[in-house]
């Protein structure tokens, strides 16, 4: 069973997942990509204070499609994460305590979400029509001449999301393999 | 003397536009058959659950006529223009990017493109198109819309390897980009092998071999053999849909060969996810 959190997320309820535990996420998420990141670690460099207060939040890595007239958002879904290694560590440092992406991250992104007690979620990638049926209400918040790429404040609803990284370190990218590698061995042994 | 036949650039405009909202909402139903097969042969239960959910999306998608992807990619668009064609009106390249324009406008599509690379400004309605031109006998032009997404894209390679490096150096090669691509092209992927050519035509090849919708085996039984191997040795990584393991690591490995130089051995990888669109018309 799916477990429910709503964001932003406290500390007992990030410190209480593991890699592969599935969760459904309602409250409030931003998006920020490629080119918001590279602003918001310029103003973090810079002793700037952020466009929006970010700590303690959930950070969606994603571009949507414009909200087409009637709808509440366009299709949605998570962008690689790798991108975004470089900034992550000074904006988890900053308080950030949540990210939602997709692909493996890097061993200094690793033990940053392990020393900052954050949390590496994964969405499934290429859902997008799916997903948008999760986002009740999309805002522009900041950097709104980045268009797709500005940060969007989203009220989602269900969001499905697996741990991918937790806060003891563990990995689902090289878990889940395993665990499939393993289950093949076993088939192939009772044969 | 035979008259050219005329096809104005208002007509190639308002087939590439149609062209842009039906590739990014409607998935090619060769994909739709692909994923239907490996859901029925996968054998992880959580794998299973990923697989459902994309074959979900994207009946959601064709009925709402929503994305499939937020990342509605760059358009790379095929013209085989028949030799007996004359446009009339603006030029191809005008034509072809005004119909990306209204497309990606009318169809609330994401504007991915910056108009320089290093200098990053996005144009605000997706063009410039990557635009590939043939000419082919006849009086007929067949527009082709591929929107790339640059998740997969970016985990493309391409190496000059040697005559001496062989077949067992394109297959190491084609493998090794699956493994460094792990999760991030968003798996199950598809996988454009272009083999052959030049530097640069290789990379075209591994593009066309991508979006070849063609069901059924390739025509030359040793391509053939060779893309069963490849998929079969790309599925027994693990890697799974989403990288999460699983068998569905790959949906289809297709080839496309070319002559090349006694000194040389292009092989180009185009790394597509499941989202590998798709939509032709005829003129």
């Amino acid at each position: 069973m799916p477990i429910s959190l709503v964001s932003p997320l406290t500390q007992n309820a990030l410190a209480a997942l593991r890699a592969g535990d599935s969760v459904l996420l309602s409250g409030v998420v931003y998006t920020a990509r490629d080119a918001a990141h590279a602003r918001l670690c310029q103003a973090l460099a810079a002793g700037q204070s952020l466009p929006v207060d970010l700590r303690g939040q959930t950070v969606f890595y994603a571009g949507p499609t414009p909200t087409p007239p009637g709808k509440a958002s366009g299709a949605i879904g998570p962008t690689t994460s790798v991108r975004m290694d470089p900034y992550t560590p000074p904006l988890l440092d900053y308080g950030v305590c949540a990210i939602i992406g997709k692909g493996e991250r890097g061993q200094a992104v690793k033990d940053s979400f392990v020393a900052n007690s954050a949390v590496y979620f994964a969405a499934v990638a290429g859902c997008a029509a799916y997903m948008a049926s999760c986002i009740r209400n999309v805002e522009v918040v900041a950097y709104d001449d980045l268009g797709t790429e500005s940060i969007k404040r989203l009220t989602v609803e269900n969001l499905p999301l697996t741990v991918a990284i937790d806060v003891v370190g563990g990995d689902f990218y090289t878990q889940g393999r395993a665990l499939y590698l393993q289950s093949q061995k076993q088939r192939s042994f009772s044969e | 003397m035979e008259l050219p036949r005329i096809i104005s650039s208002e007509q190639i405009t308002d087939s590439i536009a149609r062209l842009c909202i039906e590739s990014c909402t409607v998935l090619p139903s060769p994909v739709a058959t692909l994923l239907r097969d490996a859901d029925a042969i996968e054998p992880f239960e959580p794998a299973r659950d990923v697989l459902s959910l994309i074959r979900k999306n994207a009946a959601i998608a064709a009925e709402g006529r929503v994305p499939i992807c937020q990342d509605t990619g760059m358009a790379v668009v095929f013209a085989e223009v028949g030799q007996d064609v004359r446009i009339t009106g603006d030029t191809l390249e005008n034509a072809v990017n005004a119909g990306v324009a209204r497309g990606y406008t009318d169809g609330y599509l994401r504007k991915s493109i910056v108009r320089d690379p290093l200098r990053r400004e996005n144009t605000g309605d997706n063009t410039p198109a990557v635009l590939h031109v043939r000419l082919v006998p006849g009086d007929r032009l067949t527009l082709t819309v591929s929107p790339k997404g640059f998740g997969s894209e970016n985990m493309s390679r391409l190496a000059m390897l040697t005559p001496a490096d062989g077949l067992a150096g394109v297959k190491h090669f084609v493998l090794e980009t699956v493994r460094l691509a792990g999760a991030n092209p968003c798996p199950p992927i598809m996988l454009g092998v272009g083999i052959g050519g030049t530097f640069e035509h290789v990379a075209l090849l591994a593009k066309e071999a991508l979006v070849d919708m063609r069901e059924g085996a390739h025509p030359d039984p040793f391509y053939d053999a060779l893309e069963r191997e490849l998929l079969a040795d790309i599925n027994a990584l693990g890697i799974g849909p989403q990288g999460f393991g699983g068998l569905t690591t790959a949906l289809s490995v297709r080839i496309k060969a070319a002559p090349t130089h006694i000194a040389g051995l292009p092989v180009a990888v185009n790394v597509g996810c499941h989202v590998t669109r798709h939509a032709s018309e005829t003129i």
